[in-house]
C-alpha cells in the first residue's frame, strides 16, 4: 500500500486510563476516498480510538499521521488543522441561526464595512450544497430543519472548512430511511471527492451497504481489518462478539402462552399524532411497533404513559377504563416506559446508580417519607445482578457507565417497579450485539411471566426476534398489524435462522414501504 | 464528567475524599480561615468566646435561609425575593404582636411566609415565569409593602418573651440563635439526604424531564421548594425582628446574596441536582467568619467588601471541577 495515499495512518495505538487498558497497540489505516466502517461492541475501543484521530486524547504509544503529516500535538483544534471532522451523534449546529450562518459560524464572511454579510454567506453556502447536490436552502432556520437534513448541513459545513477525513459517528440512528439515502448518496459523492471516512454504526445492514472495508475492535484490539467482501455478516457478528452464538438470528423464538386482554388501545389520539390507535395487548404477548422516524411511534407511547395529553380515546387496563394523566397515574397502575432518549428522558447522569434505579419506585423503598437506604440498596442490587450491570459501584455517578450499561440501568429502574405492562422505546439503542441478544431474552423471558409489551424499534430483526406481532405506524396511524408468521418464507429451511431472519426482515421492510406513498416525506416529519 | 459522589449514597471508596477535594474545600478552607485569624488577630480578640458567639449570632438568619435556598438551588431554581420577605415579615410580626400578641404574632409571620411562597410557588410553576423573574420582583413587592404599612417607620416590639425565643435570648451563654440553627440544619440535612422528598427536590434538579418520566410531579416539588424557601425567609425576619426588638423594612435587605453564596461555597450547584446542607451552614459561618476578621482587622468597610469578594469568589473557583 503507497503511504501517500493513506488519509489516516494510526499505528501501534495504544491508550490506558487508570487501571483500564482501553487500547492495545491498535492500528487503524484509511485511504482517501474510501468508505472504512469501524466496528465492535461497547468498551471495544471505537470512542478512545475516535477519540484520539480527534485529538481529544492523547496516545500512551503510537504515531498518528495524517496525509503523510505525523501529528505531534494532540488537540481537537490540530486535528482540525489537519483535515479531521467529527460529526456527532448530538448536534453541534444552532438551532437559532439559519443554515448558511451556522456553515459560516466564526468565519463569517464580511461588507466592506466590516459588518456580517449573510447575503453573501448564503451565495457561498449555496455553491456548496450545489456542488455537494444537497438539497437544503440556505436561508431556512436550522430549528426547521428536520434530523437528516441538519445532519447533511453539519457534513456540508465540515467540507466547507476544507475537512479531508469525516469520522461519523452512528450517523443514521436518527434518520428515517429516505434520509439515510440521502446520507449514503452524500458520502459517496465525498468518498469519489478523495475524502476518507470513517463510519461507525451498530447497524451491520448499512455498513454492509455503504463501506468498502471495515476494521473490527474488540476489547481494545484490533480483530481485523479486511474489505466488506471478506466479511459476511455472520463473520462480523463472530468477530465483535468473540464467539459464535451472538447473532439474534441464532436466538430461538419460543412462543409464550397468550392469555386474556391485558392492555387495550381504543381510538387513542394525542394532539398530532398519534391518530386513532386501536390495538390489544395481550398477556405474554410482545407487539412490537415499527414505522419510520417520525411516524408517531414514541409520540404514542408519551401518550399511554401520561406524558403527552389524551385528546380522544381509551386506554384499558385488565377490561378497565385507566385515567392517565400523568406519568404517576401509570406507574401506579403498573405501567412503565423505557423512553427513547436515555440521557434526556431516561437517567439522571450525574446521580448514582442507585439512585437512578430506585427513582421510579421511592415511596416503595422507604417508609412514609423516609426513604430505607439498606432497600435502596437491596433493589439496586437485585437489578445489577439480574441484568448483569457493570458499574463500579452502586455510588458511582452514571455517567461514568458506558452506554450499553446505562441503557441496562433504565431498563432495570423499571423492572424495580414490577411492572404488568411494558412500554419499550428502542429498548436497544446504542448497545452492542452482546447486550441486545440479553435484552430481548428479558423481554421474552418478562413476556413468559404473562406481562404485556408494547415494543418500539427502528431495528427491524430486533422486532422480528422478539416479537409476536408487529404493528406498522404510518404518519400517526396504525395502518396494519402483521403477524410473526406470517412474516417468515416457507421456501426457507427452519434450520437456517439466518437467511430465515433476512427474508422476513425484507418482507417486514417491503409492507413498512408499501405505506409510504411517493411524496409523502417531507409531511413526515 | 463528575466525580462528585451522588446524593444519598455513602462514599464507598477511600480515595475519593483525596479525588473530591475540591468538593470538600469549604471544610478545608474554613480551617485555614480559621486559623489565620486566630493567629493574626489573636491579640484584638477573635478567639474570645463572646466574639465567636457574635459570629454565629451575625450568620443566624443568614444560615436560616441559606437552608432553604440549598432546596431551592438544587431543584434548579432560585429565590432572590428571601431578603425583602424577612424585612417585610419582621415588620408584620412587629404590628400583629402589637395588635394582638406573641401568639397573634408568629401566626402573621408565619403567614406572610406562606402567602408569598404561594405567590411566587403558583407564578413559577402554574404560569410559567422562570423562578428568576418571579422571585425579583417579588424582591422589590416585598419591600414595598414593608415599606407602605410601616411608613417607612421602624416598628418597636415590647415582648421579652418573643424577643428572647426569637433570636434576643440565651442559655447561659450560648444564644438560642444557635439553637435555631442547629435544628434547622439538622432537619434540612435529615430531609434533604434521606427523605423522599429530598430526593425527588435532587432529581427534579438533576435532570427535570428524567424526573418527569419517572412519575415525579415536578411541578409540585419546585411549588413546596419555593414555599419552604419564603416559609424560611419568613423566620429570618422574625429573629431579625427578635434580636433588634422592632421591625423594619431594611432587616434582611441584600441578604439574597450572602445565603446564595453560602450555599454554592458549601458545594450546592447553582444548576440544581446537587446539594447540601452542610456545607451550606459552614459556608454561611465563613462569610460571618471573613466579616468579623476583616473588621477586627480595622478595615475600612469598602476595603472589606472587596476582601471579602475576593475570598468568595477564590473559594467558589476552587470548588469548581476541572474538565
Amino acid at each position: 500500500m503507497n503511504p501517500v495515499s493513506l488519509a489516516v495512518d494510526m499505528r501501534g495505538i495504544s491508550k490506558h486510563f487508570g487501571g483500564v487498558q482501553a487500547l492495545v497497540e491498535v492500528d487503524l489505516q484509511i485511504e482517501a476516498g474510501e468508505i472504512h466502517a469501524l466496528l465492535g461492541g461497547n468498551g471495544a475501543g471505537k470512542s478512545t480510538i475516535l477519540k484520539i484521530l480527534n485529538g481529544v486524547h492523547v496516545p500512551d504509544t503510537g504515531t498518528v499521521k495524517v496525509f503523510g503529516q505525523t501529528i505531534d500535538e494532540y488537540s481537537p483544534e490540530a486535528s482540525r488543522r489537519a483535515g479531521i471532522a467529527m460529526i456527532y451523534q448530538e448536534m453541534s449546529l444552532i438551532p437559532s441561526l439559519n443554515v448558511a450562518q451556522n456553515v459560516f459560524l466564526t468565519r463569517e464572511a464580511k461588507t466592506r464595512l466590516g459588518l456580517v454579510d449573510d447575503r453573501m454567506a448564503e451565495r457561498k453556502a449555496s455553491e456548496f450544497f450545489q456542488m455537494l447536490e444537497v438539497d437544503i436552502d440556505p436561508r431556512a432556520l436550522v430549528a426547521d430543519l428536520g434530523a437528516g437534513q441538519r445532519q447533511l448541513t453539519e457534513i456540508v459545513k465540515a467540507i466547507s472548512q476544507n475537512a479531508r477525513v469525516l469520522v461519523l459517528d452512528e450517523p443514521s440512528t436518527t434518520l428515517s430511511v429516505s434520509d439515510v439515502e440521502k446520507l449514503f448518496a452524500l458520502l459517496h459523492r465525498l468518498r469519489a471527492q478523495g475524502v476518507a471516512i470513517v463510519y461507525v454504526s451498530h447497524r451491520m445492514d448499512e455498513i454492509a451497504r455503504v463501506a468498502e472495508r471495515a476494521t473490527i475492535l474488540r476489547d481494545g484490539r484490533r480483530i481485523t481489518t479486511a474489505p466488506m467482501s471478506e466479511l459476511p455478516m455472520e463473520l462480523m457478528i463472530e468477530h465483535i462478539v468473540g464467539k459464535r452464538s451472538g447473532g439474534l438470528s441464532a436466538m430461538e423464538r419460543k412462543k409464550s402462552k397468550v392469555g386474556e386482554p391485558l392492555f387495550e388501545l381504543e381510538r387513542v389520539s394525542g394532539v398530532r399524532k398519534p391518530k386513532g390507535i386501536t390495538l390489544t395487548v395481550h398477556r405474554g404477548e410482545v407487539v412490537g411497533i415499527a414505522g419510520l422516524l417520525g411516524s408517531g411511534r414514541s409520540s404514542l407511547a408519551r401518550v399511554l404513559f401520561g406524558i403527552d395529553p389524551l385528546i380522544e380515546g381509551e386506554i384499558r387496563i385488565e377490561g378497565c377504563p385507566a385515567a392517565i394523566a400523568k406519568p404517576k397515574n401509570a406507574i401506579d397502575a403498573g405501567m412503565v416506559l423505557v423512553p427513547e432518549l436515555r440521557a434526556l428522558q431516561g437517567l439522571i447522569l450525574p446521580h448514582s446508580v442507585a439512585s437512578n434505579m430506585t427513582l421510579g419506585v421511592l415511596d416503595r423503598v422507604s417508609n412514609r417519607w423516609i426513604v430505607n437506604r439498606r432497600a435502596v440498596r437491596q433493589a439496586t442490587a437485585a437489578q445489577v445482578r439480574n441484568l448483569d450491570i457493570k458499574a463500579a459501584s452502586q455510588a458511582h455517578s452514571v455517567s461514568t457507565l458506558s452506554g450499553g450499561n446505562q441503557q441496562k440501568v433504565v431498563i432495570g429502574k423499571w423492572m424495580a417497579a414490577d411492572p404488568n405492562i411494558l412500554l419499550l422505546d428502542e429498548p436497544t439503542a446504542g448497545i452492542d450485539i452482546g447486550s441486545k441478544a440479553e435484552v430481548i431474552r428479558l423481554i421474552r423471558e418478562l413476556a413468559g411471566r404473562g406481562k404485556a409489551i408494547l415494543m418500539i424499534s427502528s431495528e427491524l430483526n430486533e422486532l422480528l426476534v422478539a416479537c409476536d406481532r408487529i404493528a406498522v405506524m404510518s404518519k400517526g396511524r396504525l395502518s396494519r398489524v402483521l403477524d410473526r408468521e406470517d412474516l417468515d418464507r416457507s421456501e426457507i429451511p427452519a434450520a437456517d435462522p439466518v437467511r430465515g431472519l433476512q427474508a422476513a426482515e425484507q418482507e417486514l421492510l417491503a409492507r413498512i414501504q408499501l405505506d409510504l406513498t411517493p411524496g409523502s416525506e417531507a409531511s413526515v416529519h | 464528567m463528575s466525580t462528585r459522589n451522588s446524593p444519598g449514597t455513602p462514599v464507598w471508596h477511600p480515595r475519593s475524599l483525596m479525588a473530591n477535594w475540591r468538593q470538600n474545600i469549604i471544610y478545608i478552607g474554613f480551617v485555614i480561615i480559621f486559623v489565620f485569624f486566630a493567629v493574626t488577630l489573636n491579640d484584638k480578640g477573635f478567639l474570645n468566646p463572646n466574639n465567636l458567639l457574635n459570629i454565629v449570632r451575625q450568620t443566624a438568619m443568614i444560615a436560616v435561609m441559606a437552608i432553604a435556598m440549598t432546596f431551592v438551588l438544587s431543584s434548579g431554581e432560585i429565590d432572590l425575593s428571601v431578603g425583602a420577605v424577612a424585612g417585610l415579615t419582621s415588620v408584620t410580626v412587629a404590628m400583629a404582636i402589637d395588635a394582638g400578641g406573641m401568639a397573634f404574632g408568629i401566626c402573621a409571620g408565619i403567614a406572610t411566609g406562606i402567602a408569598v411562597g404561594v405567590f411566587n410557588g403558583i407564578l413559577t410553576t402554574r404560569v410559567g415565569i422562570p423562578s428568576f423573574l418571579t422571585t425579583l420582583a417579588m424582591m422589590g413587592i416585598a419591600k414595598g409593602v414593608a415599606m407602605w404599612i410601616s411608613d417607612t417607620a421602624a416598628v418597636p416590639i415590647i415582648n421579652p418573651t418573643y424577643s428572647w425565643l426569637f433570636g434576643g435570648g440565651s442559655v447561659g451563654k450560648i444564644p438560642v440563635l444557635l439553637f435555631w440553627m442547629l435544628l434547622l440544619g439538622a432537619a434540612g440535612h435529615f430531609f434533604l439526604k434521606r427523605s423522599t422528598f429530598g430526593r425527588r427536590v435532587l432529581a427534579t434538579g438533576g435532570n427535570e424531564t428524567a424526573a418527569r418520566y419517572s412519575g415525579i410531579d415536578t411541578r409540585s416539588v419546585k411549588f413546596r421548594v419555593l414555599i419552604v424557601s419564603s416559609m424560611a425567609a419568613a423566620l429570618a425576619g422574625m429573629l431579625y425582628a427578635g434580636r433588634l426588638h422592632s421591625g423594619r423594612f431594611q432587616l434582611g435587605e441584600g441578604d439574597e446574596l450572602s445565603v446564595i453564596a453560602a450555599a454554592v461555597l458549601g458545594g450546592t450547584s447553582l444548576f440544581g441536582g446537587y446539594g447540601t446542607v452542610i456545607g451550606t451552614i459552614v459556608g454561611a459561618l465563613m462569610i460571618g467568619l471573613i466579616n468579623n476578621g476583616l473588621i477586627l482587622m480595622g478595615l475600612e468597610f469598602s476595603q472589606q467588601l472587596i476582601a471579602r469578594g475576593g475570598i468568595i469568589i477564590l473559594a467558589v473557583a476552587l470548588s469548581q471541577k476541572r474538565n
